[in-house]
């Protein structure tokens, strides 16, 4: 396949379809709106199952009923739209089906704003729904990484009957670059032995998250468990850049890992010693990565479009062996690369101490910079 | 005493299975799943049949039913049903919903679901009440009745008034049959399952949305005895959602169930 100049949006549900997505079922917001209308025009015509639902509720309960019949399913939303899916997700996790849902993130809390944000990262990472559960999820930061994202989701959620999300943002879902779309793969998979089609020659099946006797759901609770220690052993994925000699490294997923690895280079240009650390999977996260290179820095640097959702997920494996210092841009806004850089220089040329909250150091510089 | 060859009169229908009904004594529900199971028999669709259960009191509904079955999130069965109907178009896909999952939660999903004409079949238990939390007042419950959530009876000023699905589904165009039939004597009970079969009929010859109401009865949390409950249903129910045919697609016409 050639490279092509792809709009993110567009080329995450053509790569759905070409992973051989059967049933897709949206509901129309900003800024992810081209991929439904990608579906809308793609499914019919491939003879796959395409509808506009009433509302995003109604869309992932689409979904939840298609997934139950054993075919690759998706659905894609935004911010506001995913907070209405949360029910949704919460019962398709303990009815541990295999879903694929995309979140192209945008500026909130409420009705927010249609700008870049990475603000869902809670909502995703940690759950939003109700009960205990552990979805995969997956940021990308290119345009190419959202292609290929969306068809490793669709493996993943089948090797582990989970809930699997492309954690994408404005940025990716609205920009073209050039990206080469996967070759067409066959529909006609096998039907796994759990799905819901009907009783032919077979005793009857029943899905459901329903497990009235809480010794029983405790047991389901402890597979859900389980299976994302397996998941965390086997899928944690992450890229590196300039890691081997680096005193500072920077954390950040997606469009703000892109952001800081520009940075990361034009620091590199003046001799900083600076790597960054890109985690693909935000679930399984890597907590051992970042461990290991808390034992070698001097300090690290967490960049997001929040107010530092993330940060708490650094925090931990690092656990004060070495500062951890934040810089984040909220509610839309995305840092330029200039900002971060000038995070990287400071940080080079006045090392911070352990002892101060990242958080409420960041706010501080936070009201300078906007002052 | 003469000798009678024995022959099965009455049995278990194959869609059902043994497992006894988790239903208090004198509730409808129970009827309600025998005839929809006898007609999945009569149909022959127990094996191409997959139901979705909704939550409220028939939550265990996929206990009862030797078919497949989903459990849908509360009011979202016509979702999930829709979800798998289109995976799966000759499969036939029934969803059972009680009036707070339907009329109240599920308002949206049970309104574009027939608006789309959505090729599925959907039975509707009408109590009046929420029976599975333990009597609070439903959309559908009456002028003046009283529940734990309208202890002084349901004031229409205050808690608007009962909610008529069926005429309102009747409207839409995407719906092929819908109609409304009671559960409270031996007559409408065969009325009801002669519905029942048209509505999976409406399915299979692919003729849109198709909706069954049953009027039902809830002694428990009408504080009523089973007897008294039937009578309640005949007398006070029946005034404010009279029993009929609102809508049925022209070409079920002439047909004999």
């Amino acid at each position: 396949m050639a490279r092509e100049l792809l709009e993110g949006n567009r080329a995450m549900a053509e790569a759905a379809v070409r992973a051989g997505v059967q049933a897709y079922f949206g509901y129309p917001i900003t800024p992810q709106t081209e991929l439904l209308e990608w579906m809308s025009k793609r499914m019919p015509e491939l003879g796959r199952a395409f509808l506009q639902a009433e509302s995003e509720v109604a869309a992932i309960n689409m979904i939840y009923g298609a997934a139950c019949t054993g075919v690759r399913v998706m659905s894609s939303s935004s911010s506001p739209g995913v907070s209405l899916m949360m029910e949704g997700i919460s019962y398709i996790a303990g009815t541990e089906l295999p879903v694929v849902l995309i979140d192209v993130m945008r500026g909130g809390p409420g009705l927010g704003n249609i700008a870049p944000s990475q603000g869902d990262y809670n909502q995703i990472v940690h759950g939003g729904g109700h009960g205990d559960y552990f979805p995969i999820v997956l940021a990308p930061s290119s345009v190419q990484e959202a292609i290929d994202f969306t068809v490793m989701a669709f493996d993943l959620a089948e090797k582990y009957r989970a809930l699997t999300f492309v954690l994408a943002d404005g940025n990716i879902g609205q920009m073209m670059e050039p990206a080469e779309l996967p070759p067409m793969q066959p529909v006609d998979r096998p039907i796994p032995d759990w799905a819901v089609r009907g009783a032919k020659g077979r005793e009857r099946r029943i899905l459901s998250s329903i497990y009235i006797r809480p010794e029983d759901e405790e047991v389901t609770n402890l597979r859900l468990l389980e299976r994302a220690g397996k998941i965390k052993e086997n899928e944690v994925r992450y890229k590196e850049y300039f890691l081997d000699d680096a005193e500072i490294v920077v954390v950040g997923f997606g469009t703000a890992g892109r952001v800081a690895f520009s940075a990361v280079r034009a620091a590199r240009a003046q001799g900083i010693r600076v790597g960054l650390l890109r985690p693909i999977t935000l679930s399984p996260f890597p907590s051992e990565a970042v461990a290991e290179l808390a034992a070698h820095a001097q300090a690290m640097l967490v960049v997001e479009m929040n107010s530092g959702q993330m940060l708490d997920d650094v925090l931990r494996p690092v656990a004060g062996q070495i500062p951890v210092e934040f810089y984040g841009r909220l509610g839309g806004v995305v840092p330029f690369q200039d900002e971060v850089l000038t995070e990287i220089e400071r940080i080079a040329h006045h090392p911070p101490t352990i002892e101060f909250d990242p958080r409420e150091k960041w706010i501080r510089r936070m009201k300078e910079i906007l002052n | 005493m003469m000798d009678v060859p024995a022959q099965v009169v009455y049995s278990r229908p194959e869609s059902l299975t043994s497992t006894p009904t988790t239903y208090c004594p004198g509730c409808t529900h129970g009827i309600a799943h025998r005839l929809v199971a006898e007609v999945l028999d009569e149909m022959e669709l127990r094996e191409n049949t997959i139901g979705v259960a909704p939550v409220g009191c028939s939550v265990f509904a996929y206990n009862f039913f030797n078919c497949d079955f989903v459990e849908a999130a509360h009011g979202r069965a016509p979702a999930m049903a829709t979800g798998i109907k289109r995976v799966l178009p000759d499969r036939v896909v029934f969803a059972y919903q009680g009036d707070g999952d339907l009329a109240s939660i599920g308002m949206a999903e049970i309104m574009h679901a027939s608006g789309r004409g959505e090729n599925i079949t959907v039975i509707f238990i009408n109590n009046a009440i929420y029976g599975m939390t333990g009597g609070q007042m439903a959309p559908t419950t009456l002028p003046g009745q009283k529940t734990t959530s309208s202890p002084d009876g349901r004031d229409v000023e205050q808690a608007g008034y009962p909610l008529r699905m069926v005429e309102a589904l009747a409207t839409m165009q995407g719906t092929g049959y819908a109609v409304r039939r009671s559960l409270h004597d031996p007559k409408n009970i065969r009325l009801a399952k002669k519905a029942l079969r048209m509505a999976f009929e409406v399915q299979t010859r692919g003729l849109g949305f198709a909706i069954v109401e049953l009027l039902s009865s809830c002694p428990t949390n009408w504080g009523l005895t089973p007897k008294e409950s039937l009578k309640f249903i005949e007398e006070r129910m029946i005034p404010v959602f009279p029993l009929g045919d609102f809508k049925v697609h022209p070409a079920l016409e002439g047909l004999r169930v």
